[in-house]
């Protein structure tokens, strides 16, 4: 049904790859007692969460991730990436990201997966805000005719 | 230590092949989920869903395994109050999100996939949470020195 409807969508891959990462997440929780929250784990590597999972672990996750997708690439098939043309585009979405999950204390991975799964008010709330703060701005970009 | 460090670059590994193989290294594609008054794609939802599955199971698991397998104690986030600072914050990252169409994660596994592109929004990215911290501190000097 979802081949007709949404021509583009991928749900089996997404399913695949859904439960990939919450796996990841899975260890991150029960072998190392962490949440895989990536925004703070990033954070935490580059020297500006000055606490927070040890900085061994945190580089470790986070060199993985390139590593990962880099698996993915060459041993199975091209990984798509398509990304805006506009350099502004990727300053201006880059510090909003930056900034807004420090002040809102996580992302799609931390609030997204690990706080919806354990049903935290808090991760509920980000998650619907940041999801609505999304559709407004592809939708407002769109109307106005701003380029990506 | 080597054998946790091990076992977060196994997370971090797994988590960056599962944003590949779920189409979510692909900026467009979150762009498409996000576009949801266009041409929408649902393929994040099944991602989401998927990533939730382990997650819900892990959390249950948690309860019974006391300590981490490979790490001394649990240390996770308290997930009470709901502030302006996690709704603001939301709103912000929601925003970048939507220009972009890049959350940490994606961006960070983007590296190895499209590196310049990747590179320019990740330095963005982390500028964004370095000017966070500077305001952050700032504010917090100033409530200290109010107060004394």
């Amino acid at each position: 049904m979802t081949a007709t409807l949404f021509p583009n969508a991928m749900p089996l891959a997404g399913l695949v790859g859904g439960l990939m990462i919450g796996f990841a997440a899975m260890i991150m929780l029960l072998g190392l007692g962490r949440i895989a929250g990536v925004s703070g784990l990033a954070a935490r590597v580059a020297g500006i969460a000055s606490e927070g999972t040890p900085w061994p672990l945190a580089a470790a996750f986070i060199v993985g991730l390139p590593v990962g997708a880099m698996f993915i690439a060459y041993a199975i098939a091209p990984v798509e990436a398509r990304f805006a043309p506009a350099v502004t585009t990727l300053l201006i979405g880059g510090l909003l990201v930056g900034f807004g999950t420090r002040l809102g204390s996580g992302c799609t991975s931390g609030h997204g997966v690990c706080g919806l799964s354990r049903l935290s008010p808090r991760s509920l709330i980000a998650t619907v805000t940041f999801i609505g703060a999304g559709f407004a701005t592809v939708a407002i970009m769109n109307a106005t005719g701003l380029p990506q | 230590m080597t054998r946790q460090v091990l076992l977060a670059l196994f997370a971090g590994t797994l988590f960056g092949a599962g944003l590949a193989v779920s189409g979510m290294a692909d900026p467009q594609r979150v762009r498409g989920f996000l576009d949801i008054l266009g041409d929408w794609d649902p393929t994040l939802i099944f991602v989401m869903g998927g990533a939730l599955v382990p997650m819900i199971i892990a959390w249950r698991m948690r309860m019974r395994i006391k300590t981490p397998l490979a790490a001394p104690e649990y240390v996770l986030p308290v997930t009470a109050q709901v502030d302006a600072r996690l709704i603001g914050g939301a709103v912000l990252f929601g925003m970048g999100w939507g220009i972009a169409g890049l959350c940490p994660g994606p961006a960070i596994a983007d590296l190895a996939i499209a590196p310049v592109p990747a590179s320019i929004f990740v330095a963005a990215m982390l500028a964004g949470m370095f000017l966070h911290r500077m305001v952050c501190n700032r504010r917090s000097d100033a409530v200290r020195s109010g107060a004394s």
